[in-house]
């Protein structure tokens, strides 16, 4: 009987002596390196080169802007997808400041942040879309850009929705088809619905 | 010649040879309840960070979605890590003196990263993709817990590979719709099995038990 604890104990301190498989001798993503004087193993682009297929040379749709003037129109169909995908990604990325409603009312202003500007002032609402692409992508005041959280497309899409956004806070009855007027009786929230 | 023992140490022997069988199991299985329990696994232990880093605080009381610090989810095979230009997003203003945070700063500063702990630590002859999971219905939560209820993050399951395959066997008990897979408050229907073997059909979710699978 003593030796089967003792068997036990064995059994169970044994299971932890070998981890060479568990820690193989390689790399997972943004462990730490010995190797490189900066201790990444993942590294960052050398500067000034371009990998094969990213040179980013459509200033419309990777800046926003035609020479320099913001492009007024987006760089691709703005479909209902799209519009959905906006949707999502503006109240991931964007509504924790601007809140949902883009007044900029967001729980991270509430905490004390600097209040951005509503969307719904009259500069901002005549603003072309590619003025708040270009603001996503270099920041602005204490906005730090969005460039690496937010892949371009969906820049755009967001640009997109924040354009919905403004429609619709200065919208009146007489701007809903009359087929789909009823429904507003109903208390639908179009932003409660899940796109996905 | 004498009888050394005594008539009545029969019942003695039978039952203690009917109690080492029991000693025996016993031993048996407190050597698997070891090996599942968090002394082995380490689920339930929360994890000392460089920063008291709350997910509790971000996700619950200021509503931040999971995919905007873990951006790469959706798409690649881990969810990312933030740099620390995410951090200070809000805390170039918010908290910005705050002693708890300097190695944040101190990080942006030097262009040195903040060295935070792996907290799900699978082994590594496991592959594991979280965009397959994600863009399929497996909600966060169904791994990692209520992250919006833990102040220093800890591993929530075994990570066993018997849990693994709990999923994988019969993926319906846990898959959840598309759109609830980032809510952190979703819980499972009282009718999930029924609601989860739709979702499985609609989703063509396979149940994947080779061994390749995850060994490749």
């Amino acid at each position: 009987m003593r030796r089967l604890g003792l068997l036990c104990v064995l059994v169970v301190l044994g299971a932890a002596c070998r981890q060479d498989m568990h820690d193989q001798p390689r790399y997972k993503a943004l462990a730490k390196s010995d190797f490189y004087p900066d201790d990444r193993s993942a590294r960052p682009l050398v500067a000034g080169t371009v990998a094969r297929g990213w040179l980013r040379d459509d200033d419309a749709l990777y800046k926003g802007r035609n020479g320099q003037e913001l492009v007024t129109t987006f760089p691709f169909p703005i479909t209902s997808e799209v519009m959905a995908r906006g949707q999502q990604r503006f109240q991931i990325y964007c509504t924790p400041c601007h809140g949902r409603l883009g007044n900029g009312e967001g729980m991270v202003v509430q905490r004390g942040f600097k209040k951005p500007t509503s969307f719904h002032i009259d500069r901002l609402r005549d603003a072309p879309p590619g003025y708040f692409f270009d603001v996503m992508t270099n920041g602005f005041g204490a906005m730090s850009d969005y460039a690496s959280q937010v892949p371009v497309e969906d820049r755009w899409a967001i640009v997109a929705y924040v354009k919905a956004l403004q429609l619709s806070q200065h919208a009146s009855v007489d701007d809903v088809p009359e087929t789909k007027r009823a429904s507003l009786d109903a208390h639908e929230s179009p932003s409660e619905q899940d796109h996905e | 010649m004498s009888q050394i023992f005594h008539h009545s140490t029969n019942t003695l022997s039978r039952f203690s040879i009917f109690g080492g069988a029991f000693l025996a199991a016993g031993g048996l299985w407190l050597m698997l309840e070891i090996t599942r329990s968090p002394y082995v696994t380490n689920a339930g232990v929360a994890k000392e960070q460089p920063v008291p880093f709350s997910h509790a605080h971000h996700v619950a009381d200021v509503g931040i979605d999971c995919r905007y610090c873990h951006t790469s989810v959706e798409k690649s095979a881990t969810a990312g890590i933030p740099p620390t230009r995410t951090c200070m997003n809000c805390h170039t203003q918010i908290w910005a003196q705050s002693p708890m945070l300097e190695p944040v700063r101190e990080s942006l500063r030097t262009d040195k990263s903040i060295e935070w702990v792996k907290v799900n630590d699978l082994p590594d002859f496991v592959y594991f993709n979280h965009s397959a999971h994600v863009n399929k219905g497996v909600g966060c939560t169904t791994c990692h817990g209520r992250v919006d209820k833990m102040p220093l993050m800890w591993q929530e399951k075994s990570l066993q590979m018997e849990w693994c395959l709990d999923c994988h066997r019969a993926p319906e008990k846990y898959v959840r719709p598309k759109g609830e897979v980032f809510n952190v408050a979703w819980e499972a229907p009282k009718n999930q099995l029924e609601e989860g073997r739709k979702l499985v059909k609609e989703y063509k979710i396979r149940t994947r038990t080779s061994c390749s699978t995850c060994h490749r």
